[in-house]
């Protein structure tokens, strides 16, 4: 029993100091592989000598100064062949810090997330080096062979070195852009996290969970940024209805259908706090005005009461500055309850979007909600044919089924 | 330092008029000048049509001389320079003046091995 708590406590401690721990000794080594490997070896250590030796006050310190040796042994058995005999000096030097800043974590992120590197190695370093999963989670997460996901990450931990990716928060000037790039991320590891059904492995249920972890450190880390805030907000706000999205069997439950009692009204409060906190800055963003979309959804006690108009017009601001054909669609599904299925219909109509589920399931709803049922059943089966979550599925199938009345 | 190489792709084809190219050629000596003054230049220079080059193939003891580029393609390496910079992002800065200079796809690829010393370009 006692070993077990062990083991769960120096699990725990990996994911919550993995990161942090990997950052302190890329910074003082440079070395993204050689700082993995020295964590990592110290951590084998902790699952060793912590069952019986109990754990240390300050653990994640253990784990850093521990690293911080196998590292220093490293660079000295490297300097009989190499010269880093220098590195190794300065290393055991180091005054060891067991409150590592904050920009050790952050300038990782945003490695992690470097436009250089190829979307999939970004999800995957932010998850396994931020998140503190391991590869075989995140491949799991994924649906990705376990294999396939170490090359993935090891081909982009050799182009970091290779290319001199450097390691630092970019420059007041380049960060917005580079900012966004790592929300994207963030928001990526949610959105596959949200669209997994019931039935899939947890692990990408758990996406969303690591998605609000990582949003969380960076509005911890980038205290000023409007957008940091406002995506933890929209990720927070989604997590509100998410046992309220999945009805029997898995079968998705949409928005007007939800049960509003079984929204979560801590994370809705949060959220809300969040959304009004960063809209008060006056620095509009896209990840703000979808956060205040959910919000306005949040505070309606039925879809009835929910105020449309308003919700028009924050897809109007969002449109602006993210214009997109999905943005369009959204908006057209607010002007349906605004103004009437009609003016929608004509809105949606006028999209290329052929062959995105949305598109063909937003289609059928205006259709019958217009009174033509028979290409609404067709819309619909055409939605649900494209659809890829399972419990998306199913209830667009039975929404064909109804209109067809078979 | 570390060098890396910026490689400009060109469609292949009819080269756009001079009244076309003067302004760009004038933009890159602009660059060119630029990575000197900073110490950031190694060496570039333009290549003759992708339909100049000859392909070389060791074949047993004998090697096969033919005719054109290595790789069949609508577009070819139309020209590089040779940069040194700090890291990767710094070498994208140079790759971006570049990129918006010519209009052409720009690879930014380090070269391998060890950070050659600066020659001072």
């Amino acid at each position: 029993m006692a070993e077990e708590r062990e083991a769960g406590t120096v699990a725990a401690v990996f994911r919550e100091e993995y990161g942090r721990a990997v950052s302190v000794l890329v910074r003082t080594t440079g070395d993204l592989g050689l700082a993995e490997d020295a964590v990592q070896e110290a951590f084998a250590a902790a699952a060793e000598r912590w069952p019986a030796d109990g754990i240390p006050d300050h653990p994640g310190a253990w784990i850093i100064t521990t690293a911080r040796r196998r590292a220093v042994d490293r660079f000295r058995r490297e300097a009989v062949r190499g010269s880093k005999e220098a590195a190794a000096a300065a290393l055991a030097d180091e005054e060891p810090r067991h409150e590592p800043l904050g920009d050790d974590r952050l300038a990782l992120l945003f490695v992690c997330c470097h436009p250089a590197l190829a979307m999939p190695a970004r999800v995957a370093l932010a998850l396994r080096i931020i998140g503190g999963l391991t590869t075989a989670q995140v491949a799991a997460a994924f649906l990705v062979p376990e294999p396939t996901l170490a090359q993935r990450i090891s081909r982009a931990k050799a182009k970091i070195r290779d290319a001199r990716i450097p390691y630092r928060v970019p420059a007041a000037e380049e960060l917005p852009e580079r900012l966004a790039g790592v929300l994207a991320v963030v928001y990526l590891i949610y959105n596959e996290g949200y669209s997994a059904g019931l039935g899939e492995p947890p692990a990408r249920a758990g996406l969303c969970a690591e998605a609000v972890r990582l949003a969380r450190v960076l509005v911890q880390l980038l205290p000023g940024e409007p957008e940091a805030r406002g995506l933890l907000a929209l990720l927070l706000l989604s997590e509100s209805r998410r046992t309220a999205r999945s009805g029997p069997g898995g079968v998705l439950v949409p928005l007007a259908e939800q049960d509003r009692s079984l929204w979560d009204a801590d994370l809705i409060a949060e959220g809300t706090a969040l959304v009004h906190e960063c809209l008060a800055r006056g620095r509009l963003g896209q990840y703000q005005l979808q956060a205040a979309i959910q919000a306005v959804h949040a505070a309606a006690a039925s879809a009835e009461a929910t105020d449309w108009r308003r919700i028009v017009r924050l897809y109007d601001l969002l449109a602006e500055l993210a214009p997109g054909p999905v943005v369009a669609l959204n908006r057209a599904v607010a002007v349906a309850e605004a103004e009437g299925p009609g003016a929608a219909l004509a809105l949606v109509d006028a999209l290329d979007l052929t062959g995105y589920h949305v598109f063909h399931a937003v289609r059928a709803d205006l259709l019958a909600r217009t009174g033509r049922a028979a290409e609404a059943a067709a819309e619909y089966a055409e939605a649900s044919r494209l659809a890829p979550a399972a419990g998306e599925r199913s209830y667009l199938e039975g929404r064909a089924r109804r209109l067809s009345g078979t | 330092m570390t060098q890396y190489l910026i490689s400009m792709y060109q469609p292949d084809g009819v080269v756009p008029p001079p009244e076309f190219l003067a302004p760009i050629m004038a933009k890159l000596a602009e660059l060119t000048a630029d990575l000197k003054a900073a110490g950031a230049y190694v060496y570039g220079n333009g290549l003759a049509d992708a339909s100049s080059a000859t392909v070389l193939r060791a074949d047993g003891g004998e090697v096969l001389v033919t005719d054109g580029p290595y790789l069949e393609g609508k577009e070819h390496m139309g020209g590089f320079d040779i940069i040194e910079a700090p890291d990767l992002d710094a070498a994208l800065v140079w790759g971006r003046r570049f990129a918006q200079i010519t209009g052409l796809p720009i690879e930014v690829r380090p070269f391998a091995g060890v950070p050659a010393p600066s020659t001072g370009g």
